[in-house]
């Protein structure tokens, strides 16, 4: 049933490319299993990313990028957050990641990595499993 | 920083954690509002509303622009509908907003409905008290798409836009008269396609034939939200409106009526929880009874309540 403190995610697609339909459907399983999804379209800068998910004040960041240029977003993106001192936000990526690439982004903070063909309840399972709920742990 | 400093300061990360405190329903949340109270009552608040996909978003896009061209500080809460059977949301207004996000001056935050009918989110009523003590001079909010009863906005906001588009079927007649009666300003955008012209006329016949109480007749404009046409006009109207409807006192009374609301919802909360925890066992018993029809719930309220007293 609803939740009284759902799960507040941003779901992001840095840099110019086009393909949002991996974004779209990842938005919609979270919703489903009861997040509270913002999704802001394609064409973001990584410095919208993070004034979004700081006015959102979302507990995770979801970047999805399938066109290859995720060895120069992804770490921009974390770049700028450890500028503006955030650092509680979980960070997940998916999208057309060749397995080479993926222990660097990891390296720079992106906790995990999907590749295509992932069910999206693997996805849910790892925000849930991750994310810590920061409301509780003041209280 | 303490985040009240930080409120005041108009920092957006306390903004941001402040809100999702009230949204979660903290008791912290109760003790800061207490202290930023006095610090608000200065903001314009603006509902925009009507149907799902009128171009509400859109045209906050636009309005926001204007106002910050006057150097106006610009709040916009978007509120989008929660599944009542998920607890999920999808919150896609900002899509519309992009050319906003970086621009200092301005704020937003999406918000679910969380289990509300009325078009609006119980956090944003508080959510408004803490842009307006952060010192915004607009806040403008956007409603659930409303059509039949989704009219909870005027209980929040000094004026109301309501938006329509050519197109929607029979028009005008389906939007239920409700609707119709809570818009200070018409707004017809998508004026690009056909049946604009009718349905501004269909508005201004409707409002002829339903006047308000007051001697105020809403204006009806055009506008584009994609290109930004008539925009300059809504914000004109809006100032002129907002000064016309505070002239004649309406402004002032429909800021009574909202504190008096919220005080009595506030009693109705606190009333609530204290029976239900003074009397958890009387509750259960009481509805027991209710349900086998050895009392009906008029009486059965009435004998928990004599227990109080
Ligand atoms: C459909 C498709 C298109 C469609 C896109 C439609 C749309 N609106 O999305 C169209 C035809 C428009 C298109 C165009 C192009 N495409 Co294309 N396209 C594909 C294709 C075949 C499938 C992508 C897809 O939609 N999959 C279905 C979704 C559901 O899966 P997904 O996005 O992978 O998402 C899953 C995971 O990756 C992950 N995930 C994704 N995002 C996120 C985000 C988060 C937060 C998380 C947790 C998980 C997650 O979870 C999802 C569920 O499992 C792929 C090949 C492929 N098999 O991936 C090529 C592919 C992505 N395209 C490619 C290319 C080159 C192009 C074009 C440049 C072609 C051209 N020369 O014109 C253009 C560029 C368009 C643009 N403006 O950017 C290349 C990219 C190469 C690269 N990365 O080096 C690919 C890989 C094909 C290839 N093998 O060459 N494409
Ligand atoms: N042709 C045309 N399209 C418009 C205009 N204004 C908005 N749109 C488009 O209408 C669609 C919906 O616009 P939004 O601004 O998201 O509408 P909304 O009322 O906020 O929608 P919800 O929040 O989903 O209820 C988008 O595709 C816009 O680009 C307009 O004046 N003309
Ligand atoms: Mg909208």
């Amino acid at each position: 049933m609803t939740d009284a403190k759902p799960i507040r995610v941003l779901i992001a697609k840095p840099g110019l490319d086009g393909h949002d339909r991996g974004a779209k459907v990842v938005a919609r399983a979270l919703r489903d299993s009861g997040m509270e999804v913002i999704y802001t379209g394609l064409r973001q800068t990584p410095e919208q990313i993070v004034e979004t998910a700081i006015q959102e004040d979302v507990q995770v960041i979801g970047l999805s990028i399938l066109s290859g240029a995720h060895n120069f977003l992804f770490p921009k993106v974390m770049e700028l957050l450890n500028k503006k001192n955030v650092q509680d936000i979980l960070v997940i990526a998916g999208g057309v990641i060749p397995d080479e690439d993926i222990p660097l982004l990891k390296e720079v903070g992106i906790r995990e990595i999907f590749t295509p063909g992932t069910p999206t309840s693997d996805i849910v399972n790892f925000i849930k499993n991750n994310v810590k709920n920061n409301v509780d742990d003041e209280n | 920083m303490d985040i009240i400093q930080g409120v005041l300061n108009g920092d957006t990360r306390s903004i941001a954690k402040l809100i999702t405190l009230i949204e979660e329903r903290s008791p912290k949340a109760n003790e800061i509002l207490k202290q930023l109270f006095r610090f608000t009552g200065n903001a314009i608040t603006i509902g925009i509303t009507g149907p799902p996909g009128a171009g509400k978003s859109s045209i906050i896009n636009q309005l926001a622009k204007k106002f910050r061209n006057k150097n106006k500080k610009v709040g916009i809460i978007a509120i989008d509908p929660t599944s009542p059977f998920t607890g999920g949301t999808l919150l896609g207004d900002r899509i519309r907003m992009q050319d906003l996000t970086l621009d200092e001056g301005i704020y937003i935050r999406s918000m679910g409905s969380r289990g509300k009918l009325g078009g609006l989110s119980q956090a944003s009523y508080d959510a408004v008290k803490v842009l307006d003590a952060a010192g915004m001079d607009y806040i403008i909010i956007e409603t659930v798409g409303v059509g039949q009863s989704e009219v909870d906005i005027i209980r929040l906001a000094d004026i109301v836009v309501l938006v329509l588009v050519p197109g929607m079927g029979d028009d005008v007649q389906a939007i239920k008269a409700g609707v119709m009666e809570i818009g200070d300003i018409f707004v017809v955008n998508k004026s690009d396609i056909d049946g604009s012209d009718r349905l501004v006329n269909e508005i201004r016949m409707n409002l002829e034939l339903n006047p308000k109480k007051s001697s105020f007749k809403p204006p009806v404009i055009k506008t584009v939200a994609t290109t930004g046409e008539g925009i300059e006009t809504l914000d004109e109207t809006i100032n002129q409106v907002y000064h016309e409807l505070s002239i004649n006192g309406i402004i002032s009374d429909r800021r009574k009526q909202h504190a008096q609301q919220e005080l009595q919802e506030l009693i109705k909360d606190f009333y609530l929880k204290k029976i239900n925890s003074s009397f958890p066992a009387e509750i259960i018993a009481y509805t027991e009874k209710i349900l086998k029809k050895e009392i009906d719930p008029y009486s059965a309220a009435n004998a928990i309540l004599e227990k109080e007293e």
